[in-house]
């Protein structure tokens, strides 16, 4: 029992850490449809800025928060110096301009920090496992990232649904043409907008640091997982990215930790130990395929276009 | 058009090289200098210019060429990568190969061309079986050695039951399956997860715990090591389960593993401290040349490569016509490797000692691996049956 | 469609022409390493092409396109294994098990549109990539040795260079001549009508999607061609040619080169390869050179190569 109420806390830490990635991207992508491959490098370039923040100041928190700014300048000047210029542009001129993006921002990377990752630590108030109910032990720092998304998830709702800058994006998403009739500055709201992407990428990235590592490439993979997410979720659609998420957190964990066994039970040991971990890392792009196979737009889609 | 005929002539200008000067020796370097694992690349390029210092940068006093090639760690690449040595440098040498699948994509290429060919870090058992030839050696070690004598030391230590994580690919494989051969204890649970692409272990490390296992053996090469451990710590389960490891601790890890790599221990046939007079000169030159930077067993490796060629060069004294006379001096090992002496079995995969090593804070607070143990003396793979060299 | 262009159709011609004349310019030379660089290139060229046909003619952005080279060069590999040495045998497997490869995951890709389309594709991909890092009988993620190159009872010695350069450039020329007939040929005409105006091509009458599909299936048998040339040049195939980046790769040859146009994936392949070497000998920071250089080429070269030598030769 406790096995499972753990499992379950780990899928849910799992799933938030993506949503804080798909976030981004879904806004990105859903308001000014734009493909952004380079999300994954702003999400290595937050971790990359904490660890040196934090190294220089000697606080995590700190370094967090100066690593939070410098993402956000990052992805605003990025915005300004090249992809605006690709917006309304073909999808694929977009996915070939980003991956450049990704190749450049890697090498980058090795010539300022070197080739070998950079390390995060943890304060140690954040390092003890944490007692939450009698018997079940939890780490506090995985404790830490649960409260933040689902804080950030919680502001995110606010601004996007209760203030004029999240009208104008929930607008921006269903009508594109529309906000500009009405006068609208969408240049700026754009770079607004990128920005706050950038910023919830590079949270993602420094959140992530201490659990992971700090290293090239480290967005590759997980972007794909976050561009499963908002498929599933619908593009464009914060509510669905989130409820996708915590779904592909919760179906990635439980996967990995009960499906070996469960095969074992049908299948002979030898067939069950092969089978197992494959199909478990496949359990994702299954879920994606089915999905999309009965809801060609995702589950939640923001707007019919 | 004018600027494609003009690029077209430049691309054809800058792929026809010219051939160099006919009397030096010329040695290919196949590694990964690019992407994450570039930082294994560089070492052990480091450790094999400092052992070409060591040798006046000449081998039997011929002027020495490397060409370094990046594999990018895709085995179409390195195979690609090899084929430019052989055919169009025509190198006498190759060297290099961290990763076991770009080395089994390589080996035909340098094989058939009868190049020698020496791997200073990958081992297959392929390599060690059916896939031995004359031209191929190794100065590292067949994949199943290390986590073998793992196992050895966990039975001297008297550990009852283990639980083993590794990555689901072959190398991980071959990992589990070595402290198994070895373990005598129960093996609890076994637990492979996606690779490369997994970052999070919570959901293993929680059914290690629950196990109730008196031990955790995992793999994790490079940064999952690093994430590992990390997560190991972060879950409190370092005060409650001891674990053992293979290649998940090293000098390139350790600077992130930090305070969480101490006390774990290893199992590895180099350690920086071996009490050998050329280990002793190869740390302070690697440390005085590349400042704030430590050798591993990989540049290590690639040292012992580089003195592997100078042995089988001086001794054919530099008619590097001479390959069989090449194969049998390099066949005795006769060069003073920095693990302290080694023979080679008949599929030229070293029979060598195993060390245990564990973490331990310098007195300046820098952390440092060092030699616990001899856990097996002279251990040979167990793939030799299969070479049809004898 | 492609601007009336004589420049690009110099440039191709000149194209097809250095590339016949390669081999002798490798004798000549007595640089061996070009002719193995461009036997490389010419089968990713292929591949490139095969997925300019359901991309850029038929508006299928497929993200999962490496699958094929995997599923054409595994077919090759597993019956080489199994004792099966005959490239009669090999080759038609290995083109029609990626066909109907195509077949199944066309017929379930084709119900989406956009993003979600090319999300499919890859997510399909991805789970061929993990199959074929499963099966521990045939090297699981280590990949699998080819002892013997695929026989064709003397006809053709595919082990002896030249000879095989030739058969995948006739490979390569033979997959572009088809692309060719099949773009110009009333069903390529409804694919292509049905990239531009789906709902029209319905409303007088054509099933869009059984016509995209059957492009969609000829396109991954091509790539699977690709895929055994490929494992026959390595003697190897692995799961990492299945990888995600590695479908990346062959988008970008083909956006490189020129989306729509016959000889782009070729001129897209050769460039984008090429680079990739010339630029690792002078330094190992590529990326810092070729992202940006892609950057601006989409920014600034609409339709790739062939789109600027189309302005060019107008201009």
């Amino acid at each position: 029992m406790y096995l499972v109420v753990e499992q379950l806390l780990n899928g849910l830490q799992f799933g938030l850490l993506l949503f804080l990635l798909a976030a981004g991207l879904t806004l990105v992508f859903g308001i000014m449809d734009f493909v952004n491959l380079a999300h994954g490098s702003l999400y290595m370039m937050g971790a990359y800025f904490a660890a040196t923040f934090a190294a220089w100041t000697g606080s995590f928190v700190l370094g967090s928060v100066m690593a939070l700014g410098a993402t956000l300048l990052l992805g605003i000047a990025l915005e300004y110096v090249a992809l605006r210029h690709l917006y309304g542009r073909d999808h694929l001129d977009q996915v070939l301009a980003t991956f450049g993006l990704i190749l450049f921002f890697n090498d980058a990377v090795r010539l300022i920090w070197g080739p070998a990752g950079l390390a995060l630590p943890l304060p140690a108030w954040l390092t003890v496992p944490v007692q939450i109910i009698p018997g079940i032990y939890y780490p506090a720092y995985r404790l830490a990232i649960i409260a933040v998304a689902l804080a950030v998830a919680a502001l995110l709702y606010i601004v996007v649904m209760r203030t004029r800058v999240g009208m104008l994006i929930r607008a921006g998403a269903s009508n594109r043409e529309m906000i500009g009739a009405l006068g609208i500055n969408i240049k700026l709201l754009f770079t607004l907008v990128f920005g706050l992407g950038a910023a919830l990428a590079g949270l993602a990235g420094l959140m992530q640091a201490p659990i992971l590592t700090v290293q090239i490439g480290m967005g590759e993979n997980i972007l794909i997982l976050a561009f499963v997410i908002i498929v599933i979720g619908g593009i464009g659609s914060i509510r669905g990215a989130f409820l996708a998420a915590i779904f592909v957190g919760m179906i990635d964990t439980l996967g990995r930790a009960f499906l070996p066994d469960l095969l074992r039970k049908v299948l002979s040991g030898a067939a069950a130990s092969t089978a197992a971990p494959a199909l478990s890392s496949m359990l994702i792009y299954l879920l994606m395929a089915i999905v999309l196979v009965v809801r060609p737009e995702g589950l939640f889609p923001a707007a019919k276009r | 058009m004018k600027k494609a005929v003009w690029l077209a002539g430049a691309m054809a200008l800058a792929l026809a090289q010219p051939a160099t000067a006919a009397d030096s020796i010329k040695i290919g370097f196949v590694s990964t200098f690019s992407g994450p694992t570039a930082v294994i690349g560089n070492d052990m390029r480091n450790s094999f210019e400092l052992a070409l210092d060591h040798l006046g940068r000449k081998i039997d006093g011929k002027p020495v060429e490397v060409i370094y090639e990046d594999d990018q760690q895709k085995p179409d690449i390195g195979k690609q990568k090899t084929e430019k040595l052989v055919q169009s440098d025509k190198v006498d040498f190759i060297v290099g190969y961290i990763w076991s699948n770009v080395l089994l994509a390589s080996l035909k290429t340098a094989v058939d061309s009868k190049t020698f060919l020496i791997s200073a870090n990958a081992g297959p058992s392929q390599l060690a079986g059916e896939l031995c030839s004359p031209y191929v050696f190794s100065t590292s070690w067949q994949n199943d050695q290390t986590p073998a004598a793992m196992g050895l030391y966990m039975n001297q230590k008297g550990v009852k039951s283990v639980f083993l994580i590794g990555p689901n690919y072959a190398a991980g494989k071959d990992m589990l399956a070595g402290v198994k051969s070895t373990f005598k204890g129960q093996v609890v649970g076994e637990e492979y997860t996606v690779w490369p692409s997994q970052l999070d272990f919570s959901a293993e490390l929680t059914k290690a715990r629950n196990s109730g296992a008196a031990s955790i053996f995992v793999f994790y090469p490079g940064a999952a090591g690093v994430q590992f451990l990390n997560q190991y710590a972060q879950a409190g389960i370092k005060q409650q389960i001891p674990l053992y490891t293979a290649f998940t601790v090293d000098e390139l890890s350790l600077p992130l593993q930090k305070d969480n790599a101490i006390g774990i221990p290893g199992a590895q046939e180099w350690v920086n401290d071996l009490p050998n007079a050329e280990n002793k000169k190869f740390v302070e030159d690697y440390r005085k040349k590349y400042p704030g930077l430590r050798p591993t067993y990989y540049g290590a490796q690639a040292y012992d490569a580089a003195q592997l060629i100078n042995s089988a060069v001086v001794a054919v004294k530099g008619d590097l016509t001479k390959k069989d006379a090449m194969k049998a001096a390099m066949e005795k090992a006769d060069f003073k490797s920095l693990r302290g002496p080694f023979k080679y079995g008949n599929n030229h995969i070293p029979i060598q000692n195993f060390y245990l090593q564990d973490v331990v804070k310098d007195p300046d607070g820098q952390l440092s691996l060092k030699t616990v143990a001899t856990i097996v003396k002279d251990d040979q793979d167990k793939f030799h049956d299969k070479c049809p060299m004898k | 469609m492609m601007p009336k262009r004589n420049t690009s159709n110099a440039v191709a011609a000149l194209l097809c022409a250095a590339l016949v004349l390669l081999p002798v310019y490798s004798a000549v030379s007595g640089n061996i390493f070009i002719l193995t660089l461009f036997t490389r290139i010419v089968i990713f060229a292929l591949a490139a092409a095969s997925l300019n046909l359901i991309m850029g003619y038929g508006g299928m952005m497929s993200f999962g396109h490496a699958a094929y080279l995997g599923i054409g060069g595994y077919a090759v590999g597993i019956l080489a294994t199994e004792g099966v040495g005959s490239g009669f045998i090999q080759w038609p497997v290995a083109l029609a098990v990626s066909a109907l490869f195509a077949l199944v995951i066309g017929a379930l890709s084709l119900r989406t549109r956009g993003v979600y389309f090319i999300m499919i594709t890859l997510a399909f991909a991805q789970m061929a990539y993990y199959v074929a890092s499963a099966l521990s009988r045939y090297g699981g993620d280590d990949g699998l040795t080819i002892y013997k190159r695929s026989d064709f009872a003397g006809l053709i010695n595919l082990s002896d260079r030249t000879q095989f350069y030739y058969f995948c450039l006739a490979c390569l020329f033979g997959g572009l001549y088809l692309i060719w007939r099949i773009v110009n040929s009333r069903f390529g005409l409804v694919v292509q009508g049905v990239r531009s105006n789906e709902q029209r091509m319905q409303a007088i009458g054509f099933h869009a999607n059984r016509y995209r599909l059957v492009c969609f299936v000829i396109a991954g048998a091509i790539c699977g061609l690709a895929g055994a040339l490929l494992a026959n040049n390595t003697d190897f195939v692995s799961p990492a040619v299945m990888y995600w980046t590695r479908s990346g790769d062959l988008m970008v040859m083909v956006i490189l080169g020129g989306m729509g146009s016959l000889f782009g994936p070729v001129l897209g392949a050769i460039v984008y390869l090429l680079l990739e070497e010339l630029l690792s000998q002078f330094t190992e920071y590529t990326g810092l050179i070729l992202g940006p250089v892609l950057l601006l080429i989409v920014v600034f070269a609409r339709g790739g190569i062939m789109g600027l030598l189309g302005r060019m030769s107008r201009g």
